[in-house]
C-alpha cells in the first residue's frame, strides 16, 4: 500500500464527519434536555399551571437583572464537584462517595475555618482551608482506592459506603469539636460575613468560582493533553490493554480517587468559605447527585460540563422562585432533572447503533443499559 | 444405493430423510437451499446475493478470508443472525430461522469455533441443558441417547466426566453430540480444526466420514486450504460477502489436488495477481515442508527462561518449571494443545504476570524483577494474541495505537505533553512500512479488519529495535496472505539477528519457520523437537504426551 492509502482521505469526508459530530453532541446532549423541558410543560399543564409562565419565572428569577449573580454562585461547588467526577469517571472508575467526602470536608472547613480567618492573614487562612479541605476529600477516597487498586473490590460498593461513614463523622464532629458552643443548636461557628471569600470586584459572585473555572480547566488539559490523561484514558476505555501496555494500574487508580476525592473536597471549601459560612448537623446538598446527570450530558468533557453546570445552575436559582409562584414544591426542579435523566436513557437507547465514541457512557454502563434490540438499524451502502 | 441411517432424536418423529448415496447427488431435493441472501451491517455487506445448497450426505466447505462473510452466513442458518433478503428452503419449503432454538427444530444444529459447554457441568449435564421440552431431566432416557450416538459417531465419551476435564477434542466432540442430539440432518462447524492437535483433526475427520455416510449435511468453515481440499465434498469460496467460486463434487474427485489449490487462489484472490504468486509459493513451501533453515548453534542465549513458574488463571493453565534457551537469530516455536500454560508463559516472559519461581535473563541480565516498560526497553516485546482485548484501544486512532507502549516517553511525549507531529509523521511511516490499510491515521482503530489490527501491532512491537519478541498465536485467524506478510516478518527478524519466541496452535506454522519447536503440555515442557522430517510426528505425541522425551 502506499502514501496514498495514508493521506487519501478526501476532505469532504473529514467535513461530512465533523458535521455528523456536532450533530451527535446536538441529538445526544441537547435532545434530552429539551425533551425533557417539553414533557416537564405538559406535567405542570397536567397540574394546572401554566408552562411557560413557569419556565418564564426561572428565567426572571435565575438570569434577569441581578440573579445571575446568584446562580454563578451555585456553580462553584458544581463545577468543582463535576471536575471531580469527570476525572475518576474517565478513568471508568466511580467514585459514587461524594456527598462524603464533601460533607467531611465542609465541617472540617467550618470547624476550623471561623477560627483560622481571625488567627491568620485571611488569605493564608483561605489557603489552608482549601488545601485541608481537598485533603480530607482526598484522603476519603483513600480506602477504596486501595482496596480497588490491590483486590480489585468494587467501588460503587466501598465509596458509597464510605461516603455513609463520612456523612455521620462530619455529623459527629459538627456536635462535638466543631460544636460552637455560644448556641444550642447543633452547628459550628459561623464565618463572620467580611472575613468570606471576597467578591469578584463588581459582582457578588466569590472568587471561589473562579477556583472552579480553574479546576475545570487544569482537568480538561490534564485529561486531554498529558500522557497521564491518555493513560487513564486507556485505562478506562481498556484495563487490560493498559496493563498490556505497561502502565502501572495500581498506581493510576489510587491517583485518579485522590485526585477526584481533593476536588469535591475543594467544592466543599469553596461552598462554605464562600456562601454558608456555617454547617449543622443534617445538612446535605448532595450536590452530586443531582449534576452527575449533566457530567454524563457533557459525556466526560470537562470543558462542555461548564454549559450545562451553568444551566442548571439557572434552574435551580429561578427554579425556587418559579415553584414559589406556580405554588408548588421547590423540589419540582428534581422532576425536571429526572426527566432529562430519562431522555438520555432513551436517546443512548435509540442512538446505540451509532458508532462506539459517541456515547456518554463508559463501555460497562453502556451495556448494562443497552436492550438486545435497537430500533435504528442503519441500512449500510452497498 | 445404501439405506438411509436415521439420527433419530429420542421422543420427536425422526425428520424426514430422502435416500442418498454418497456421490450421486443430481436427482435428490436439497436439504437446505439458500437463495439470495443478502445482509447488510453499518458499513458493510456481509453478505451479498449468496445463494448455497446443502445436500445430504455431503461436507460442504465454506472458504474464505477474514471477514468475506463466513461467519454472518453461518449466523443466519444458525438462527442468530436474520437476512434482510433471500430465501431459505428445508426439504424445498420456505422457511425462516427466527432464533437459534428455531434452527435447532428445523434439524440445524452448530458447533462454534470456541467451546460453549459449561466447564463445571458434566457431559451429559450439559447435554440435557438445551433440552427444555420436559420439566423433568430425563437422566436415563439422555444416557441412551448419548450412548446412541456416541456409537453412530464412533467416539466414547464418559458422560459423567466434568466438561472442565475433558481434552479439546473431546470438548468438540462432546459439541457435535450436542448439536445432533435433537436429530439435526444439517451440522455446521465454525472452523473446527483451529483448536485440535494434528491427531484431533485425523479424528474428526473421521467422525465427518460417518455422519455424511449417515446422511448428514455439513457445512465446514475454514480458512485453511489443504483442508477444505482434504475433507470437502464440495467448496465455495466467498469473498467479500459473496459466492465467488464453487467447485463440485465431480470436480472435486476427479481434478488433481494441484489445479484444485491453483484454482481456489486465483479465486480467492482474484485479480491480485502478484500477491497470488506469493500466496501460491507460500502453499508450495507449507506442502513441501522445505528444508527448514538453521540459526547458528554457537550463537549466543539472548533469552533464557530458566525454571519458570507463573500461576495461570480461569480456565488456562500456569506454567510450572519451565526452561527454555533462545539463540540470537533463532525462531523457537512453542507447540501445544490451547490453554495449557501458553499465555502464562508469553505474559511471564514479557513482564505482564508475576512468575513465583525461576528467573528471566534477557542478554544474561535478570529482567523477571522489571516492569514491562522497561523490559520493553531493553528489546523484549510481546505480540498478544489477544488483539482486540489486550493488543488495542479500539476507540483511539490508528496512529495513536502504534505509540500506545511508548506514553509518556520521549521523543514523543515531552514534559508530559504529546508531540503530535512527531508522532503522527512515524506513524504515517510505520503505516506505509507494514502495509496497514486504514483510511487515515485518524480512523479507529477498532474500525480495522483483523488483519490490518495485526498489522498495527506488529508495527508497534517491530519498531524501535527489537531484539527478543515473544510472538503469541502471530496469524491466529488471518487470512493466508496476511500470514504470509506475518511469517516474513518474523523470518526477517530472525535474519536480522533477532530472535523469536513463536507460540502457536498452528503445527505447521511452526514446522514453516521454526528452527525447533518446545512442546508445552500441562503447564511443563514435555519435549524439544529440532524441525527436521518427522518433526510433526513427534511433537503431536508430546502434546498429547504422557512420554516426556528429551528429543533435543
Amino acid at each position: 500500500m502506499s502514501e496514498s492509502a495514508v493521506t487519501a482521505a478526501p476532505a469532504r469526508r473529514s467535513v461530512s464527519l465533523r458535521v455528523q459530530k456536532v450533530a451527535d453532541v446536538v441529538i445526544r446532549s441537547i435532545v434530552p434536555v429539551v425533551l425533557a423541558l417539553v414533557a416537564g410543560g405538559i406535567v405542570l399543564l397536567a397540574l394546572g399551571r401554566h408552562p411557560l409562565g413557569f419556565y418564564g419565572n426561572i428565567w426572571t428569577g435565575g438570569v434577569q437583572g441581578s440573579a445571575w449573580q446568584d446562580s454563578a454562585i451555585r456553580m462553584a461547588p458544581f463545577l468543582l464537584i463535576a471536575a471531580g467526577l469527570t476525572l475518576i469517571f474517565r478513568a471508568n472508575i466511580w467514585n459514587l462517595g461524594y456527598n462524603g467526602q464533601f460533607l467531611l470536608s465542609a465541617a472540617v472547613v467550618s470547624g476550623y475555618g471561623p477560627r483560622l480567618v481571625e488567627h491568620v492573614p485571611l488569605w493564608l487562612a483561605f489557603v489552608l482551608l482549601f488545601l485541608a479541605a481537598g485533603a480530607v476529600g482526598a484522603l476519603w477516597t483513600l480506602v477504596p482506592a486501595v482496596l480497588k487498586a490491590w483486590y480489585g473490590t468494587n467501588e460503587i460498593i466501598t465509596t458509597l459506603m464510605m461516603s455513609f461513614i463520612g456523612i455521620d463523622i462530619a455529623s459527629l464532629l459538627i456536635k462535638g469539636p466543631f460544636h460552637d458552643p455560644t448556641t444550642p443548636l447543633p452547628q459550628t461557628a459561623v464565618v463572620p460575613l467580611e472575613k468570606m471569600l471576597p467578591p469578584i470586584p463588581g459582582t457578588r459572585i466569590h472568587v471561589g468560582l473562579l477556583v472552579a473555572v480553574a479546576a475545570i480547566l487544569v482537568v480538561h488539559f490534564v485529561l486531554t493533553r498529558t500522557s497521564w490523561g491518555l493513560r487513564l484514558q486507556i485505562m478506562g476505555a481498556n484495563p487490560r490493554a493498559a496493563r498490556h501496555f505497561g502502565i502501572d494500574l495500581k498506581r493510576l487508580i489510587v491517583v485518579s480517587f485522590l485526585g477526584s476525592g481533593c476536588l469535591v473536597g475543594l467544592a466543599a471549601c469553596a461552598d462554605i468559605m464562600g456562601l454558608w459560612g456555617y454547617i449543622r448537623t443534617g445538612w446535605d446538598p448532595a450536590y452530586g447527585d443531582t449534576i452527575i446527570p449533566f457530567v454524563f450530558l457533557a459525556r466526560l468533557n470537562a470543558l462542555a460540563v461548564i454549559p450545562f453546570i451553568a444551566f442548571f445552575a439557572v434552574l435551580s436559582t429561578g427554579g425556587d422562585l418559579a415553584a414559589q409562584q406556580a405554588n408548588l414544591p421547590t423540589d419540582f426542579i428534581y422532576v425536571l432533572v429526572g426527566l432529562i435523566l430519562l431522555f438520555m436513557t432513551v436517546i443512548e437507547y435509540l442512538g446505540r447503533q451509532r458508532s462506539l465514541g459517541t456515547s456518554y457512557l463508559p463501555p460497562g454502563l453502556r451495556q448494562a443499559l443497552r436492550g438486545p434490540r435497537g430500533f435504528f438499524r442503519k441500512k449500510a451502502a452497498a | 444405493m445404501r439405506a438411509p441411517f436415521r439420527l433419530v432424536a429420542g421422543r420427536r418423529a425422526p425428520p424426514r430423510l430422502s435416500t442418498v448415496s454418497n456421490h450421486t447427488h443430481e436427482s435428490v431435493t436439497p436439504l437446505v437451499e439458500l437463495a439470495g441472501i443478502t445482509k447488510a451491517f453499518p458499513g458493510v455487506l456481509a453478505n451479498d446475493n449468496i445463494d448455497l445448497t446443502l445436500r445430504a450426505g455431503a461436507v460442504h466447505c465454506l472458504l474464505g478470508e477474514n471477514g468475506a462473510g463466513k461467519s454472518t452466513l453461518i449466523g443466519i442458518l444458525s438462527g442468530l443472525t436474520q437476512p434482510d433478503e433471500g430465501t431459505i428452503r428445508i426439504d424445498g419449503a420456505v422457511t425462516t430461522i427466527s432464533s437459534p432454538r428455531r434452527a435447532l427444530d428445523r434439524g440445524i444444529g452448530t458447533v462454534h469455533q470456541h467451546s460453549t459447554l459449561i466447564p463445571a457441568l458434566t457431559v451429559l449435564e450439559n447435554l440435557m441443558l438445551g433440552d427444555t421440552r420436559r420439566l423433568r431431566l430425563d437422566d436415563a432416557g439422555a444416557r441412551e441417547r448419548l450412548r446412541e450416538l456416541a456409537a453412530q459417531l464412533g467416539i466414547e465419551v464418559d458422560p459423567d466426566a466434568k466438561a472442565v476435564d475433558l481434552a479439546l477434542g473431546h470438548q468438540q466432540q462432546v459439541e457435535i453430540v450436542k448439536a445432533l442430539w435433537r436429530g439435526s440432518r444439517v451440522l455446521i462447524l465454525d472452523e473446527p480444526t483451529s483448536m485440535l492437535t494434528p491427531q484431533g483433526v485425523a479424528e474428526l475427520a473421521k467422525v465427518l466420514k460417518r455422519l455424511t455416510a449417515q446422511g448428514q449435511a455439513v457445512i465446514f468453515i475454514t480458512h485453511k486450504l489443504h483442508e477444505a481440499l482434504t475433507l470437502g465434498d464440495e467448496v465455495s469460496i466467498l469473498r467479500q460477502g459473496r459466492i465467488v467460486g464453487r467447485i463440485d463434487n465431480e470436480a472435486m474427485r476427479t481434478k488433481p489436488a494441484e489445479e484444485l489449490r491453483a484454482e481456489i487462489v486465483r479465486t480467492m484472490f482474484g485479480d491480485e495477481p502478484a500477491e497470488v504468486a506469493e500466496v501460491a509459493e507460500l502453499q508450495e513451501e507449507i506442502v513441501e515442508a522445505k528444508a527448514p533453515r538453521r540459526a547458528r548453534p554457537d550463537a549466543d542465549v539472548v533469552l533464557e527462561v530458566r525454571g519458570l513458574s507463573a500461576p495461570g488463571d480461569g480456565t488456562e493453565r500456569g506454567i510450572e518449571e519451565v526452561s527454555l534457551e533462545l539463540r540470537e537469530g533463532e525462531i523457537l516455536g512453542v507447540a501445544g494443545v490451547d490453554g495449557n500454560g501458553q499465555r502464562a508463559l508469553a505474559e511471564a516472559i514479557a513482564g505482564q504476570r508475576r512468575a513465583t519461581h525461576g528467573d528471566v535473563l534477557l542478554f544474561g541480565g535478570s529482567v523477571v524483577r522489571l516492569p514491562v516498560t522497561a523490559r520493553q526497553k531493553l528489546g523484549l516485546r510481546y505480540v498478544t494474541d489477544d488483539r482486540l482485548g489486550e493488543g488495542i484501544v479500539g476507540g483511539l486512532p490508528v496512529g495513536l495505537n502504534l505509540f500506545l507502549k511508548r506514553v509518556g516517553d520521549r521523543p514523543f511525549w515531552r514534559h508530559g505533553r504529546m508531540q503530535r507531529g512527531l508522532i503522527d509523521a512515524r506513524a504515517a511511516e510505520l503505516v506505509r512500512e507494514y502495509d496497514v490499510r486504514t483510511p487515515s491515521l485518524s480512523t479507529r482503530v477498532a474500525a480495522l479488519s483483523g488483519g490490518n489490527i495485526q498489522k498495527v501491532l506488529l508495527a508497534r512491537e517491530l519498531s524501535f529495535e527489537p531484539k527478543v519478541v515473544v510472538f503469541h498465536k502471530p496469524t491466529y485467524g488471518l487470512d493466508v496472505k496476511t500470514t504470509a506478510t506475518v511469517r516474513d516478518l518474523i523470518r526477517d527478524l530472525a535474519a536480522g539477528g533477532g530472535a523469536a519466541l513463536v507460540i502457536s496452535t498452528d503445527l505447521d506454522e511452526l514446522l514453516e519457520i521454526g528452527d525447533r519447536v518446545a512442546v508445552l503440555s500441562r503447564g511443563r515442557v514435555a519435549g524439544l523437537v529440532p524441525n527436521e522430517p518427522g518433526a510433526a510426528e513427534r511433537v503431536g505425541e508430546l502434546m498429547v504426551g504422557d512420554t516426556a522425551v528429551e528429543a533435543a
